[in-house]
């Protein structure tokens, strides 16, 4: 646990120095906590990708508790931001869902180079390593070489692919692949989709028949419908989240490549307005680099010094 | 859902605010800035732009020059317009050629943000314009990668060099280089690996390629939803590299793309293309004017009338025009119509280039259903039939709805939005005087029953 803490903080480092030295720079800057540091406390959460609406509602919060318990110095505002992160933050924390018996199926949808292919070919590792009979199946049939990238995966992890060829129906792919995954007694099928803007109707529709045809022959499934979201997104993730959760019903988020400076606060954001909890988190390019999210940690490493 | 509508509605909705009052106060321009600013943040352009821009947009908008005018909003939306022009560059850039050949572009950008399908793009649009580009394929790490710069390379009928990911990327342009020269290729337009800003041995392999290549342009791709890290990306990846431009992708979803005024104010780097789209030829030239206008809620019609010379062939338009003033205009020549304006582009796409069609987006999903069941009909009728509708008569229509797979209620609505439109053209024909010829506008305009 030690290491993967050590693992998360050295991945959310830029994140942490980005935020917290700014606060902290705030925070020193200012003995007493007046409107100009409100201010600017909102414009250090602005510029974590956190929305203008979360950001001033997380300002208003603090500026509220501040009046109210009679608080004036910077560094005990400081204190209530991360607590009211946190707050959220906690109720964000929610393990993947696996069927009670037989099959788990999980769909992997996201806009196009969120990083599905690749977080599916870790996921097949990390559950073969748990020992899980994997399938993988290859639903992007759109984009040129999909299918040979989630293939060179499944070499890698040992796991057989499902696939047709480029430019057939993604739903055949899935029925296929449930089919088989059924047939062959697996213990988890995941299949990856092309990547599609939200805004796409005809693509929407497409994904929403792949949904379609999984519940179709597996009643309890898709017993995941992962969003696949790039850290660096800014505000368009929180009409991601709500487009495909219309769409397919996501049950949860991967948040990818988080290793880089881009600070992933959107993720606040789509917690507040639609309530979805964020599963995994990126935080390299190593197979064990997807990792659980784990929402205490994560607000931890946020605000440790 | 008014915090995820674009910029350019909500800066609709701040200067609608605007155009309904004569004269403009202080506190007017200050809260009009208010929505500004929020609206730029919403469309994740950098925090610190938007200070910047603000500032400067209110102290212009203060001053005389709004109060004293006569229509202070237009005055305002001008200002904004103009500040948001320049902010994004000036006018429109185009791709260096080098004084010999062959020209180098090296892409370079993230994990995901569409260079290998941006790279095809390109060497397509070279293609085009008569070049013979040669794509390099030096993107070892991601799987598959190779195979799809080859796929695309297929597709679009361009050499790909390859090496296999055995070998380091700076030998694969060595190869590609050598390659190129032999065999008369005037641009080498290089894939490399997605990486991040801030892996500096990653970052070292491209420097060692650009030093070798001497690359006439190094293209940094954006993704066009990127929120407020494009900055670093961008700064980073210019401090590293020396970047000539920017290509922004994924701007046909609805992002507004404040990553492109970020990217642009801090680099100083032209944005030279767009990706307006997945097919291979969704490659546009990047103009800041038009996508000024189009954040402002203001229309692209430049875009769309270009889009319509370029798809509309001249003599048909011409033959059609003709008909048309004879009036023998029939359902032939409708059909014509539809199949031209689903060439320029999908409906949604020409629309939201309209002015004031930027809101009405959500509706015209269904436009474009009954574009196609209008279509479906129009084929399922004889030849006769589409020459002269009047024989159409009850047992026809059946046949016809069952053959478009629509109902009899279906049919007599296009024969009367038919009818609407051919009076409606003998109308304007009348009107302007059909024979001054505007390469088949008409056409583009004779559909307004279809498109409420």
């Amino acid at each position: 646990m030690a290491g993967l803490f050590a693992r998360l903080k050295e991945g959310l480092a830029k994140t942490r120095e980005n935020l917290m030295d700014k606060i902290t720079e705030l925070v020193t800057g200012h003995g007493e906590v007046d409107d100009d540091f409100f201010d600017q406390l909102e414009e250090i959460l602005l510029q974590a990708d956190i929305g203008v609406s979360t950001a001033v509602m997380l300002t208003d919060r603090v500026r509220r508790r501040a009046r109210s318990e009679k608080i004036r110095e910077a560094l005990a505002v400081r204190k209530m931001l991360k607590e009211e992160i946190t707050s959220i933050l906690v109720g964000n924390q929610a393990p993947i869902v696996w069927a009670d018996h037989g099959l788990t199926v999980m769909l992997i949808v996201g806009v196009n180079g969120a990083g599905k292919t690749t977080t599916l070919g870790k996921l097949a590792a990390r559950f073969k390593g748990e020992g899980k009979r994997v399938m993988l199946a290859a639903g992007d049939t759109f984009r040129a070489a999909a299918i040979e990238q989630l293939e060179t995966w499944g070499r890698r992890a040992g796991v057989p692919v499902i696939k047709h060829k480029e430019g057939a129906d993604p739903a055949a792919v899935a029925y296929d692949a449930v089919q088989s995954a059924l047939a062959r007694g697996m213990d988890v099928l995941l299949i990856d989709t092309a990547g599609r803007l939200q805004t796409k109707v005809n693509l929407m529709e497409e994904i929403k028949k792949v949904h379609r045809v999984i519940q179709r022959e597996l009643a309890t499934a898709p017993h995941e419908v992962l969003l696949v979201l790039d850290a660096t997104t800014g505000q368009n993730a929180i009409s991601q989240a709500k487009l495909f959760t219309q769409a397919v019903g996501v049950t949860g988020i991967v948040l990818t490549k988080l290793d880089g400076t881009a600070k992933g606060g959107v993720i606040i954001g789509i917690k507040q307005e639609l309530g979805l909890p964020v599963k995994l988190v990126g935080v390299g390019e190593r197979i064990e680099d997807l990792r659980d999210f784990d929402a205490t940690e994560f607000a931890d490493v946020l605000f440790s010094d | 859902m008014a915090a995820f509508a674009g910029l350019a509605e909500r800066l609709q909705q701040t200067f609608q605010r605007l155009r309904g009052k004569g004269k403009l106060t202080e506190a007017d321009v200050a809260e009009a800035m208010r929505e500004v600013r929020v609206a730029l943040l919403e469309a994740d352009v950098n925090f610190k732009v938007v200070k910047d821009f603000v500032a400067r947009v209110k102290e212009r908008a203060v001053g005389q020059e709004v109060l004293a005018s006569l229509t202070p909003g237009q005055q305002v939306i001008k200002i904004v317009h103009e500040e948001l022009t320049n902010l994004m560059g000036g006018s429109n850039a185009k791709l260096k050629i080098g004084s010999k050949p062959p020209t180098v572009v090296m892409m370079v950008g993230l994990q995901g943000a569409g260079k290998t399908t941006t790279t095809g793009k390109l060497a397509g649009l070279l293609k085009k314009q008569g070049r013979r580009p040669l794509l390099v394929a030096a993107d070892i790490y991601r799987p598959a990668a190779i195979r799809q710069l080859q796929i695309v390379g297929e597709k679009l009928g361009i050499p790909v060099f390859a090496m296999g990911d055995q070998h380091k990327p700076l030998d694969i342009v060595k190869g590609a280089m050598e390659h190129g020269r032999q065999h008369g290729n005037d641009y080498i337009l290089i894939d490399t690996a997605g990486r991040l800003h801030i892996n500096s041995e990653m970052m070292q392999e491209l420097v060692d390629i650009k030093g070798f290549a001497q690359p006439q342009e190094v293209l940094l791709v954006v993704d066009a939803m990127t929120g407020q890290d494009a900055v670093n990306v961008a700064e980073q990846f210019h401090q590293s590299l020396g970047l000539d431009g920017v290509i922004l992708t994924k701007l046909d979803g609805d992002t507004r793309g404040g990553a492109a005024l970020s990217v642009r104010a801090v680099t100083g780097c032209p944005i030279k293309f767009v990706g307006t789209g997945e097919k291979l030829d969704a490659l546009e030239p990047f103009y800041p004017d038009r996508m000024a206008s189009r954040i402002l809620g203001m229309g692209d019609v430049l875009t769309l009338i270009e889009k319509a010379q370029a798809t509309i062939d001249a003599d048909k338009a011409r033959e059609m025009e003709k008909r048309l003033r004879q009036q023998q205009f029939s359902l032939e020549d409708f059909l014509q119509q539809l199949q031209q304006m689903k060439s320029i582009g999908p409906l949604e796409e020409i629309l939201g280039m309209i002015p004031g069609m930027g809101k009405q987006l959500k509706s015209l999903q269904i436009s474009e259903k009954e574009l196609s069941r209008t279509e479906a009909i129009i084929q399922s009728m004889t030849p006769a039939e589409r020459r002269h509708p009047e024989i159409i008569n009850g047992s026809r229509k059946k046949r016809i709805a069952a053959g478009s797979g629509t109902k009899v209620q279906d049919v007599n609505k296009l024969l009367k939005q038919f009818e609407e439109s051919k009076k409606l053209m003998r109308h304007l024909g009348n009107m302007a005087g059909v024979s001054k010829g505007s390469k088949g506008k008409k056409g583009l305009f004779g559909l307004p029953p279809l498109i409420k």
